[in-house]
């Protein structure tokens, strides 16, 4: 049996299956199908400052292997959390990662400043794929510089450890990976949601409510994987990657290219129990290709 | 307990040219399927078919516990439908149940009124045979375009009085029939149940919401219900795509419903 704890940052996992944020809750939703402390970790639903009710409904859109989703942020705000969810999930026994989303560099300070004071909460995950309403609505993290000062402003008063997630819709994801890096982020998740858009053609109209949304599913993972290994070789911090997951192999492709750990999102609508089996399924492969350590894979790609 | 689930499907009836019946029986040997709500639903999953990504939420029509048989009434309403719809005798169908909260069953109301329109009509024969089972008095309420789009009346009649509405006029032998929209329909008053039970296309359902919220007392909890349908991705509340938008907030129509008492509705 192979050994399959990884370390980030001086935070240890006991295996390297984490769940993506939105949508696996606040985990409790999955109880009835899987032990939650066999995963890695898990990343709960984004957290603002403020409450948001989120969008209109549409807020669904199925595609060929995917979907894409506009739902909006909706959560209570980060004070509900801490008052009334924390407290709920923060016994398991593996990592619960907050993530952290905001409008502008002053709520996500003060969301993070609120978040570095929670007993036992040792790491967030932020989102920077969200549109900075002070800077007519461009989204934080397609500007290197945007994205370094958002990283920056939460390293002031957030000293625990940080996961950037960065976006695809981006021309340069190893960019923007580098400029985060140089700000303070003690790792990257990658990718967030692919824009994208879908069309009821009968009615002549957009599916969302909003047009356009964020594209997830395994139509991604070739996105995904690409911007991993493009990022891979451009930054020393471990990165976690994402997009797309569905099965155990897709993991390993995450980790040839270079993902210390990954998450797995939609996937979870498709199987409840997935993540279980993503975590049997990388033990299977360390066994039958010899590897006594699932470090060995991280970067493994023969090129 | 929600369960993910290998199920057999031991029939697959065509009813009318858009509606079919698949009866389906845990895979496993000894597996007994779960005790449901009337008015919850299960996800489906369907195979084969790239486009069709996500499962697909359907009402849970019968449950036969004895004979560990879960009746399922599907309309062919699109990509993950119609792959359904080509499922034979035999073959393997995985679901996620028993979803979503059902309807309410009150120990201090007797007599129910279950209105019913096109394949809404799919949940109320199990909440009919579950009031049943509490010796409530029952009535089905059930519309369509023409007597074509009702199915399965014959059964209805066995849990409770069948009163038949038809756009067209059509009429079902031996039924009560009027001509027209559920809301016209002469039995359609207040002062006479204690409950009423809505399930149907949304214009629908509005409409019967209309006209309850006219009558005495429409403000008591639960007395008026309603079954929602809005797209789903995952059918247990985490991805907070099939919200309404309710008077307390947006709500998921998978986990806070599908079942909503209309007083919380916006309509």
């Amino acid at each position: 049996m192979a050994e399959l704890g990884i370390n980030i940052a001086g935070l240890k996992f006991k295996n390297p299956v984490l769940t993506a944020s939105g949508t696996f809750g606040y985990g409790e939703e999955f109880t009835d199908f899987i032990d939650l402390n066999r995963l890695g970790g898990f990343i709960v639903k984004g957290t603002t400052l403020h409450p948001r009710q989120g969008n209109a409904y549409p807020r669904l859109a199925e595609t060929p292997s995917g979907m894409i989703n506009a739902v909006g942020l909706q959560n209570k705000g980060v004070q509900y959390f801490i008052d009334n969810i924390w407290p709920r999930i923060k016994g398991y026994d593996t990592n619960v990662i907050v993530n952290l989303s905001g409008s502008s560099v002053d709520d996500y300070r003060e969301g993070a400043r609120m978040l570095n004071e929670v007993d036992g909460l040792n790491c967030i995950e932020l989102n920077i794929s969200c549109p900075n309403v002070k800077a007519g609505g461009m989204t934080f993290g397609t500007q290197p510089e945007m994205a370094a000062q958002v990283v920056s402003a939460v390293r002031q008063t957030f000293t625990k450890m940080l996961i950037v997630k960065l976006t695809p819709n981006v021309t340069s994801v190893a960019d923007i990976a580098k400029a985060v890096e140089g700000a303070g982020a003690d790792a990257v998740s990658l990718i967030n949601t692919v824009l994208a858009m879908a069309v009821d053609a009968e009615r002549q109209r957009p599916v969302l409510s909003t047009i356009t949304g964020g594209l997830s599913g395994a139509a991604v993972k070739p996105i995904a994987l690409r911007c991993v290994w493009q990022v891979y070789h451009a930054v020393q911090i471990p990165i976690v990657g994402l997009g797309g997951i569905m099965n155990a192999t897709d993991a390993i492709e995450f980790m040839l290219c270079g993902a210390r750990a990954i998450e797995v999102g939609t996937a979870n609508f498709i199987d409840p129990a997935v993540t279980v089996k993503i975590v049997e399924g990388i033990s299977e492969y360390l066994d039958r290709h010899g590897c006594k350590d699932v470090n060995e894979i991280i970067g493994g790609l023969k090129v | 307990m929600k369960k993910i689930e290998e199920y057999r499907i031991v029939a697959n009836l065509t009813q009318n040219d858009r509606l079919y019946l698949l009866r389906i029986s845990p895979a496993a040997p000894s597996a007994r399927i779960e005790k449901c709500e009337p008015g919850q639903f299960v996800e489906i999953r369907v195979e084969n078919d790239p486009s069709v990504f996500l499962r697909r939420p359907i009402s849970i029509h019968r449950v036969d516990y004895e004979a560990n048989i879960m009746e399922l009434l599907i309309q062919k309403a699109g990509r993950g439908t119609n792959r359904l719809a080509t499922l034979k005798e035999g073959d393997l169908l995985n679901i996620v149940y028993p979803l979503g909260h059902g309807f309410s069953i009150g120990s201090n109301r007797e007599n129910y009124l279950l209105v019913g329109g096109g394949v809404g009509i799919a949940p109320l024969l199990e909440l009919g045979i579950e009031l049943n089972n509490h010796n409530k008095k029952v009535t089905f309420l059930l519309g369509g375009r023409t007597a074509n789009d009702l199915v399965r009346i014959e059964e209805y009649a066995k849990y409770g009085t069948v009163w038949v509405t038809t756009e067209d006029g059509s009429t079902i032998d031996g039924y009560d029939c009027q001509k027209g929209f559920v809301t016209q329909h002469t039995g359609f008053k207040d002062g006479v149940f204690d409950a009423v039970r809505v399930c149907g296309p949304l214009p629908m359902m509005k409409a019967v919401g209309a006209k309850v919220s006219t009558w005495k007392r429409v403000q008591e909890p639960d007395f008026c219900e309603v079954s929602l349908e809005n797209k789903m991705a995952c059918g247990l509340g985490v991805c907070l795509c099939c919200v309404e938008d309710t008077k307390e907030g947006n709500l998921c129509v998978c986990k806070d419903g599908p079942v909503f008492d209309i007083n919380r509705l916006k309509w």
